[in-house]
């Protein structure tokens, strides 16, 4: 989004009788914003250091990448790559795309949005390569790897998709945690209670919209600071749901603390395609609501007449309320709904990933889900694909921790964190928030 | 997120136009004088009441640069002298002052009823609610006052100490507890006036924790020194983790609520990765914790042994002067509060804004580190990975509930160190959870942010007009 | 259709904005509105338009009152409105931000643009508009987005049209040409409420005038009227005309630009290749559209801008360069464009405003320690000096009005020595009483012997002040005219003409197309019309 104004107007508003030059307003943006060396640079100096450590300082072992399980339809080889060669043929491949932005940069024009994320793709290929070739178990499975990180990635993507919905209408949502916590409390309690999962789910969206009014409610009728409010109803359905574990759900966990689960829906022949089909097809119902619900806000936004209204309220409120938009009637519907996915993708930790709730279960996730939003620019899809990307991470973490390798844990439980502050200090491209976002709207 | 902005108007309703009128009546020679007085101590009042939110307004609201008032007859009022005791009790009852007190009633008591729902003997009670009423509600009301009662005894004073001495060991804990809330406060707050949302105290107090801990066990150095040099070590840790993030704000524009928050993060993966190299795990151990600290390197124990308390509160209080005089008689502080208020007339004025933003940035990390030295040096004598606990988080709501302001902060730090020392009592005593403590703090700054709130819920609106308008905001808010 | 406003009255706490206003607007009428800042102008269109509920009174469409919850409503019942500042969506499309409010659909709630491109093409064919429904509106000039704004409301078939203060961003050609369109819709039937303060403009459009003064009607007029009989009705008292201002008596020049150019963050020259000089005891004023790189201009010389070229030499010293700071210390005073944004800050008191940019220095500050009570014994002085209208100097700067913070942020600039003085705007949104004032210590700082350089949008302020005047348009010089210089001249080199080809005597067939009728006019008189009022 850097690079918006794109396509120049020329400014000629006049027919042809009158010569005199009219274009006299603003700076006229008639040029494009001049291509900086940011990306090239970037992508160079990342490619160096891939050749260097993926390549030339790369390990010898073959690594072992397994494709198909046991239960496959059809079984595909394991893939194996020489790590020395495949570090060195990835990192000048790389160094090819930096190349190749380079040139573009001296003919002023800007590398094509397929090119950084090439590069990514390239870049983890190379990472994982190096990580398990250097490991001291070089075998792993890349369809278990695959289909983890979507796993992990569902209460993100729920949760990024919170967080967009939310600043989409003009509204900061810090509370995404919150939300997420406060759905996995709910869903776990109400699924105990009445024996099924599906009204657990429908539970957690309620909590999760709950959450979100309060802060709705707080930003907008009382305009306190949207941020402040965020964090305290994270303090405060931490303190809630914690207070209601330690005295309710641990006292008696059969009773409270037991949730009936949602199992894994395969679908017959596609489920057991190698590869795509466990992460496709053959997910716990919350999986494929998160498919859904990316393309349903995806489409809704810029789709849509709702989406358009969305868009204008937090892009130039006052805009909308001129042309009889009901400000912030749309902000706190918006909101709520955006707590209403962020609560299923809560359900998700209590009806799929974990069989009981447990304190502050959500871990920070709501933080990377805003992570997420932030580094997919504020796009449903972006924020799909930025979620993925961290929920594997987050699942490479635990898997080099199982394989032995020589980088620590640790620092790929960072790699989320770290690419989210290059990202808002705008190294890997600046990104533009709505305009409005944060920003209450005061009539009068 | 990236820029802190004014609030958007409806309908522009032109700054310059409308709100200069009253004030420009008397600047024509035709109007002599005020306007009516008969309107005037009404007006005052209310402008007053007014004036009050909007000043709450804009000490919280920080992170979106200053607020300017919204409502439109505030900047033509607010300069009139009110009158008479009418207008003097409202602001006793209105004014910011008994919102706080309000404010924290208002919390307790939602705390109590939390507590009480999940009572025994009230959700007994409850079964036959409608034949013995006054059961259920008294059995709400003991199991809410058991719970406070617990934490006061475990925060201030236990009359079942043994002498005066074990009967104000309590109070001496909390004083405990709040000198990293204070500090970390105070860092928080001072961020705060500058405009910057400092999410990161968390981060910097391990950062601070990290170095402190590893100067104090590592090095082995004469009395007073080797302190001294924990203080500094730990000081600049948390300077230069939060300066990192002021420089990246000046430097890049990545708004700093994002960064601190990953900042955080960071900061504690790093610390759970040293603690599992050589250079910090304790010898021997396989669970990560560092060696315990040096004799000389901890802070003494300024009440003598039976009590924690450490000099660590005694620099608190210094910290707290210090933070005062910077942000009211320092051209720093005169610097910082312009950045925070309007960065973009502090840069016309010649205010070096980046300057200010990673000085302040920096200052406030020292802040932070002190609460990671009082940790490390003070408390705990180890490190952990739970070096900081929450402090850092809580920091954000003590300077929210001290409004920004250094004594405030001070006296908001003090109360949450009750909280925290009161309900480890409570817990051993009722078997109330300490989260409760979680709900009441949170609830207490949601509510102090929101004064019509509080005013509302304890019918003290001034005004009938008032309260139909936001009886009007509520139901548009809700059902539009 | 008739629309009328009836006893009108709207509070805001206990200030009348509007009190007890009848207006009536006849069908197929331009409608003129005409009152200083602070008038209430505004404040009545926006209860027309729904935006705000009236306190009291009633307004009647076609002799049946209605009322309107909501712009939508206002919409809904024909009336349209183009605001001051566009309510436009940067990032939008024209066509996005003419259905937003109105969208046609398709099935499931899918947007339908084409319906709305059809739309937007068939209202520009109907008035010569050549509007790109594709086009993002962040890539439109100004007048383009005020056409887009028409558009809005032709497409919801407003048949009151409600235009504020229209011609504040545009050049006089492009106003005229806005007059132009305005005639066109009156005889399509369209009524036009046309909110000005402009009195040449109104003159030359409206069928009915009518005045407002301090929130009320104080008579309707009509558009033969006098010039000066309309100020006076504006401004409730005979307006003196001019500024009673010696010749100037310029001594060595001391300040000069060269070469000066400032690229914007977009790779744009804002400013480009500028330059003049100015010499002491002298008035340079800079004319010009809103911009037109007078901003930047002014910001390089304080050292705001980042990407500057050229040199800027205040008494043989290199400016350029350096940092805000040490161009204020070298004795540069400097008022900004907009005193609420980058003048003052509204939180701080007024006496902490009056030493913004010398809070760090003697008597103020002794190293990084503060006196508060130097402070306060500043304000006083500064604010009888100046004669800002509050009772104390510890308030908030905020609570004060346009002119009095405009007086506080002179003040500050003035009580210092003085190498150069520059003044953007430096009665924008001031009511008359205060624009006298702040002309009369402008008028003082150069006859103090300081080189003076203000920069203004008003032609009126420009020829008021200026001893010689620079016209800007796209970042560049267009000339240096010598101030008695009529305004048509100005007007044209304001839409980027040179000198030469502006002069009356040698028109261009385009300067003669764009030139109107009222712009004949001489000169003094139509600047005493809209005498000192400012609007932003």
């Amino acid at each position: 989004m850097s690079t918006t104004a794109t396509s120049p107007q020329p400014g000629q508003p006049q027919p042809a009788p009158s010569e005199t030059p009219t274009a006299a307003g603003q700076r006229t943006a008639v040029t494009a914003k001049p291509v900086t060396w940011k990306v090239p640079v970037t992508l160079g100096v990342l490619g160096v250091v891939a050749f260097i450590f993926f390549g030339l300082m790369g390990p010898h072992q073959t690594a072992k990448f397994g494709i198909s399980t046991g239960s496959d339809f059809f079984q595909l080889p394991a893939l194996e790559v020489n790590a020395f060669i495949g570090g060195i043929v990835l990192s000048v491949l790389m160094l090819a795309l930096a190349a190749y932005s380079v040139v573009l940069k001296t003919r002023d024009r800007k590398a094509p949005g397929w090119v950084p994320v090439l590069f990514i793709v390239l870049f983890v290929a190379a990472f994982l390569i190096w990580v398990v070739g250097g490991a001291r178990t070089t075998n792993i499975s890349l369809a278990g790897l695959i289909a983890g990180s979507v796993t992990l990635a569902v209460p993100l993507v729920f949760g990024s998709l919170s967080g967009v919905l939310c600043e989409r209408v003009g509204v900061v949502n810090i509370a995404i945690e919150g939300q997420l916590l406060g759905g996995a409390f709910t869903a776990a309690i109400i699924a105990t209670l009445t024996h099924n999962p599906f009204l657990g789910l429908l539970a957690a969206a309620v909590a999760g919209a709950l959450v979100s009014m309060v802060l709705a409610l707080f930003s907008i009728k009382y305009v306190v600071n949207q941020i402040i409010v965020g964090v305290v109803l994270n303090v405060l359905v931490s303190g809630v749901t914690g207070f209601l574990f330690s005295t309710v759900m641990q006292a008696d966990k059969d009773k409270f603390n037991s949730p009936a689960h949602l199992d894994p829906i395969t679908i017959p022949i596609l489920g057991d395609i190698p590869l795509i089909g466990p992460i496709l097809f053959k997910q716990s119902l919350i999986g494929y609501l998160m498919y859904i619900a990316v393309i349903v806000v995806w489409v809704g936004l810029f789709k849509t007449k709702w989406g358009l209204r969305v868009r204008a309220v937090g892009e130039h409120p006052q805009a909308a309320d001129t042309m009889g938009i009901k400000v912030n009637a749309t902000r706190f519907w918006n909101v709520t709904l955006g707590g209403a996915i962020a609560g299923i993708g809560g359900s998700f930790f209590t009806l799929v990933a974990i069989d009981s709730f447990t304190k502050e279960i959500s871990g920070g996730r709501g933080f990377i889900a805003l992570a997420a939003l932030i580094f997919g620019r504020w796009n449903p899809i972006g924020a799909f694909f930025a979620a993925l990307l961290f929920g594997f991470a987050d699942n490479l973490q635990s898997i080099v921790t199982i394989i032995g390798t020589p980088v620590p844990s640790q620092f790929m439980a960072m790699l989320p964190y770290l690419v989210t502050v290059l990202a808002v200090a705008g190294l890997v491209g600046r990104s533009r928030p709505p305009a409005a976002s944060g920003i209450p709207y005061v009539k009068g | 997120m990236t820029e802190s902005r004014q609030p958007r108007h409806a309908a522009e309703p032109d700054p310059a136009e409308t709100p200069a009128t009253p004030a420009e009546t008397p600047a024509t020679p035709a109007t002599p004088g005020n306007e009516t007085p008969a309107t005037q101590t009404q007006d005052a009042a209310d402008a007053e009441l007014q004036a009050a939110d909007a000043a709450t307004a804009t000490s919280l609201d920080t992170a979106g640069g200053a607020m300017r008032p919204s409502a439109v007859p505030v900047s033509g009022q607010s300069g009139t002298v009110p009158g008479g005791p009418d207008s003097l009790m409202r602001k006793i009852f209105t004014g910011s002052g008994m919102v706080s007190v309000l404010a924290v009633l208002l919390a307790l008591i939602l705390g109590g009823l939390l507590i009480a729902s999940t009572d025994k003997a009230v959700s007994t009670s409850a079964g036959y609610l409608f034949a013995r009423p006054s059961d259920f509600f008294s059995a709400v009301w003991s199991a809410a006052t058991r719970s406070y009662v617990a934490l006061f005894q475990g925060a201030v004073f236990n009359p079942r100490g043994s002498g005066a001495a074990g009967q104000f060991a309590p109070l001496m804990e909390t004083l405990t507890i709040a000198t990293p809330l204070i500090t970390a406060g105070l860092g928080v707050a001072l961020a705060f006036r500058a405009g910057l949302f400092n999410i990161g105290a968390q981060g910097q107090i391990i950062m601070s924790g990290i170095l402190a801990a590893w100067v104090g066990f590592a090095l082995h150095l004469p009395v007073g020194l080797h302190l001294l040099l924990v203080l500094v070590a730990g000081v600049v840790g948390g300077a230069l983790w939060a300066g990192l993030v002021g420089f990246l704000k000046a430097r890049t524009g990545a708004h700093e609520v994002i960064l601190t928050i990953m900042f955080n993060y960071i900061a504690l993966y790093f610390l759970r990765y040293l603690l599992n190299t050589p250079a910090f795990q304790r010898p021997g151990e396989t669970n990560p914790i560092s060696p315990i600290l040096d004799p000389n390197a901890v802070y003494p124990q300024i009440l003598g042994s039976q009590y924690r308390l450490h000099l660590g509160f005694l620099l608190a209080i210094a910290a707290t002067v210090f933070v005062w005089w910077v942000l009211n008689r320092s051209t720093i502080g005169f610097e910082f509060r312009a950045v925070g208020a309007n960065p973009k007339a502090a840069l016309t004025a010649g205010i070096n804004v980046p300057r200010a933003t990673i000085l302040v940035m920096a200052i406030a990390g020292a802040l932070a580190g002190m609460s990671g030295v009082a940790q490390v040096a003070g408390t705990e004598k180890v490190l952990t990975d739970g070096v900081a606990a929450t402090y850092g988080f809580d920091a954000i709501t003590v300077a929210l509930l001290g409004r920004s302001t250094p004594w405030g902060t001070f006296a908001a730090g003090l109360l949450f160190g009750a909280f925290r020392a009161g309900a480890v009592q409570m817990q051993i005593q009722t078997g109330t959870p300490i989260d409760i403590v979680l709900v009441v703090q949170s609830l207490i700054v949601l509510f102090i942010a929101a004064p019509p709130l509080v005013r509302a819920v304890f019918g003290l609106n001034p005004r009938k007009k008032k309260a139909t308008t936001s009886k009007k905001a509520a139901t548009t808010g809700a059902a539009a | 259709m008739k629309l009328e406003l009836k006893g009108i009255t709207k509070r805001f706490g206990s200030l009348v904005a509007n009190d007890h206003i009848d207006v009536v607007v006849e069908p197929g009428q331009i409608h003129c509105l005409l009152g200083e800042n602070g008038a209430g102008k505004s404040t009545l269109m926006n209860v027309l338009y729904g935006l705000y509920e009236p306190t009291e009174g009633e307004i009647l469409i076609d002799d049946k009152p209605v009322s309107f919850r909501g712009p939508g409503d206002a919409m809904a019942a024909g009336i349209g409105m183009v605001h001051q500042h566009f309510m436009l969506v940067p990032v939008f499309t024209v066509a996005e931000n003419v259905a937003l409010g109105a969208e046609t659909t398709k099935a499931g709630g899918f947007l339908n643009l084409d319906d709305t491109r059809r739309k937007i093409k068939e209202i520009s064919d109907r008035y010569g508009f050549d509007v790109d429904p594709d086009a993002l509106i962040e890539d439109l000039p100004v007048g383009v987005q005020q056409r887009v704004e028409i558009i809005k409301a032709l497409v919801r078939d407003a048949k009151v049209l409600i235009l504020d203060e229209p011609t504040a961003v545009l050049t006089p050609q492009d106003t005229d040409e806005l007059l132009d369109i305005m005639r066109q819709l009156k005889s399509h039937g369209t009524s036009i409420v046309f909110i000005s303060h402009k009195l040449r403009e109104v003159k030359a459009v409206s069928d009915t005038i009518t005045v407002i003064r301090r929130g009320k009607v104080v008579g309707t007029a009509s558009p033969e009227a006098s010039t000066t009989e309309l100020a006076s009705m504006m401004v409730g008292r005979a307006v003196s005309l001019t500024l009673d201002k010696a010749p100037a008596t310029p001594q060595e020049t001391t300040f000069e630009v060269k070469d000066l150019t400032v690229i914007a963050p977009s790779g744009q020259h804002v400013v480009d290749g500028i330059s003049f000089d100015i010499a002491r005891g002298e008035i340079l004023a800079v004319a010009g559209v809103q911009g037109n790189g007078q901003t930047e201009l002014t910001e390089a010389i304080l050292g705001l801008q980042d990407r500057v070229h050229g040199s800027i030499l205040l008494d043989g010293e290199e400016l350029l360069g350096r940092s805000v700071k040490d161009v204020l210390k070298a004795g540069v005073g400097f008022v900004p464009e907009d005193r609420s944004v980058d003048g003052l800050i509204g939180t701080f008191s007024i006496a902490e405003n009056l030493i913004l940019d010398r809070y760090d220095q003697e008597p103020f500050a002794k190293g990084i320690s503060m006196s508060p009570a130097k402070v306060l014994e500043n304000a006083k002085t500064r604010i009888d000096e100046f004669d800002v209208r509050t009772p104390s100097g510890s308030l908030a700067a905020g609570t004060l009005s346009g002119g009095n913070q405009q007086k506080v942020v002179m003040a500050r600039e003035l009580s210092r020595p003085l190498r150069l003085f520059i003044a953007s705007q430096p009665t924008r949104g001031v009511d008359v009483g205060s624009i006298e004032f702040l002309h009369k210590r402008i008028v003082a700082e150069r006859d103090h012997g300081t080189p003076v350089m203000i920069v203004s949008t008003e032609l009126d302020e420009v020829i008021e002040l200026a001893d010689r005047i620079a016209v800007l348009y796209k970042g560049r010089l267009v000339g240096i005219v010598p101030a008695g210089t009529g305004r048509d001249v100005l007007g044209l080199m304001m839409a980027g003409l040179p000198p030469e080809d502006a002069n009356p005597d040698t028109k261009t067939p385009a300067a003669a197309a764009a030139a109107p009728a009222p712009a004949a006019q001489p000169a003094q008189e139509t600047s005493s019309g809209a005498v000192g009022e400012h609007h932003d």
